[in-house]
């Protein structure tokens, strides 16, 4: 029981990030009408970042959890602006060029966020701390990382406050509206070029949280979000490109049944196992689990 | 006061001409119509009013809410609501995955104070934002008679309802104009004699100025107090449905020549 409780913790630790992660991807393909597959990379770079940050900091007023919120916020202030940035210099240009064009365009952003943190990190592989240090306890059977709780908890304040923004306030309508119907909510007035800007803000900032928390186990490197990358991908397709709770619980989904399978069925065959299962879902639902599928009249 | 004046419109698409050179003055506070056959180019120029084409030539002055004039030309497609000018369509464009509500509030979105950004932030003054602007889409709704649907989704109301939804986000906005483009469209007789006491109570109580696209000739008789006839892009002709009705060309356009009936 333990160590199946043990699975399922663990599993909705790293779920929850791929949750953030795609709910990014999802939030930009809903009111930009892109798939941004420069995410990972966008999010690898705000990673390193807050490494960098707290580095220097750390070296001008010692390793305390100050500098590491400091290191954290002030990487958040630049994933503001670099999604800021990204949308305007990237995007915006090609707003009425096609779907491929503006999916080459991301692909293309690959190559140059890649590069330039290559050029100006370098390629060698950093130890990240965690967010909580603590370490890990025994309750009963069970081990207690506070670590995980944490990135669980916080995932979860996020995802609350993303959801009251989208369900209940006038932005939210506004995005909604946008990821609807661009050109009527044009018409009726929502300034949906801002919509768009705030939409690719919002998703670079997930996108940063979930690349700083996952680098104490993947450490900081330029190839660091292609896991976390891939997956959040394929939660965003699982749960539904076209709701926003879908890519929540698929990125979950992923997460438990990758270390549930490994413990108990095979760890080298886990992988196979779990994406042979996911493609079974999409075959049965292939709009994904939330996705809804709209019948036109004709 | 003429709260409109469309001078000398002109757009083409590709080689076709689809409106050239068009000129007609709406007054304020009255029901003008805009008719002509299929094709003849009247949701064109509704298209270049809303600013949803930029016109190849012309203006669009328009007596804004501020009572200054202005040519709607010079200002983006999301800023006109602002301005005072609101729209319909001729198919009916909600919002489906959104409830009935949300839909409305739509169309308040220009008038939102706060930076959007920051707006989950701000929480007390924003709610109470919100909060007004969510009683004016319940009074909007009272007023037309779809309210107790606020919360269900636009897409589940059968198509009348549905129009009546796009109604109310255009006057949510408190708008001096309202265009409706082809709002009788789909409806059978007696719902398109509810819909012109409707259009009139509308221009009465919310003392707006209604700019009407229509193919049905008796609603577009039996409410405009003034009439524009359109065809092949141009102006036919102009004036109170009494002159419409009894005007050649118009007649001509509608019903062909009559030597060519012989022929």
């Amino acid at each position: 029981m333990a160590s199946f409780l043990q699975n399922v913790i663990a599993g909705i630790e790293t779920g929850s990030l791929y949750a953030l992660a795609a709910l990014g991807v999802v939030l930009i393909y809903r009111v930009s009408a892109v798939t941004n597959f420069a995410q990972g990379e966008m999010a690898m770079f705000s990673g390193f970042v807050a490494y960098s940050l707290w580095q220097r900091l750390s070296l001008a007023f010692g390793n305390t959890h100050v500098t590491y919120i400091m290191a954290f916020i002030g990487a958040l202030l630049f994933a503001t602006i670099f999604g800021f940035i990204v949308e305007k210099v990237f995007i915006r240009p090609a707003l009425r060029g096609s779907l491929v064009g503006k999916m080459i365009i991301t692909l293309g952003l690959i190559m140059i966020v890649n590069g330039s943190a290559g050029a100006l990190f370098g390629t060698d592989t950093h130890a990240m701390r965690r967010a909580i240090t603590t370490p890990s306890f025994f309750i009963g059977g069970l081990l207690i990382r506070p670590n995980a709780y944490f990135i669980i908890f916080l995932t979860l304040i996020i995802m609350f406050i993303l959801f009251y923004l989208i369900r209940k306030t006038m932005f939210g309508v506004a995005i909604r509206a946008t990821a609807e119907n661009e050109t009527t909510a044009r018409l009726m007035g929502v300034p949906t070029a801002k919509v768009s800007s705030v939409a690719w803000i919002i998703a670079t900032i997930l996108g940063a949280t979930a690349g700083i928390l996952i680098a104490p186990a993947t450490n900081v490197h330029t190839n660091m979000m292609a896991d976390v990358h891939l997956k959040s991908f394929i939660a965003a397709v699982l749960g539904g490109f076209t709701s926003f709770i879908g890519p929540v619980i698929g990125g979950l989904l992923i997460g438990v049944m990758d270390n549930l399978v490994g413990f108990y069925i095979s760890a080298k065959w886990r992988t196979v196992i779990v994406y042979g299962f996911l493609i079974l879902i999409l075959i049965v639902k292939p709009a994904g689990l939330f996705g809804k599928v709209r019948r036109k009249k004709v | 006061m003429k709260i409109l004046k469309i001078e000398d419109l002109s757009i083409s698409f590709g080689g076709l001409k689809a409106v050239d050179r068009v000129s007609f003055e709406v007054e304020e506070n009255s029901i003008y119509g805009l008719i002509g056959p299929n094709g003849a180019g009247k949701t064109t120029i509704f298209n270049c009013i809303s600013r949803f084409y930029t016109p190849d030539e012309g203006k669009v002055l328009f007596t804004s809410k501020t009572g200054e004039e202005i040519n709607l030309l010079d200002y983006r497609v999301e800023e006109v609501i602002g301005k005072g000018l609101a729209r319909t369509f001729q198919n009916v464009e909600l919002f489906k995955m959104m409830t009935v509500l949300d839909n409305i509030t739509v169309g308040l979105h220009r008038e939102m104070k706060g930076n959007i950004l920051f707006e989950g932030f701000k929480l007390p003054m924003i709610k109470r934002e919100e909060e007004k602007a969510k009683n004016k889409a319940r009074e909007v709704m009272k007023f037309l008679g779809i309210d107790g649907i606020e919360n269900q989704p636009a897409a589940a109301q059968p198509y009348g309802i549905q129009k009546l939804i796009e109604l109310a986000r255009a006057l949510v906005s408190e708008p001096k104009v309202i265009i409706l483009d082809e709002p009788a469209a789909g409806m059978n007789g007696s719902e398109t004699k509810e819909l012109a006491k409707l259009i009139t109570k509308i221009r009465d109580h919310y003392k707006t100025t209604i700019l009407l696209v229509e193919h049905d000739m008796g609603l577009v008789m039996d409410i405009c107090e003034r009439i524009c006839a359109i065809n092949f892009g141009k102006k036919i002709a102009e004036g109170t449905p009494k002159e419409i009705q009894d005007n050649i060309a118009v007649q001509e356009a509608y019903l062909g020549k009559g030597d060519e009936e012989d022929a």
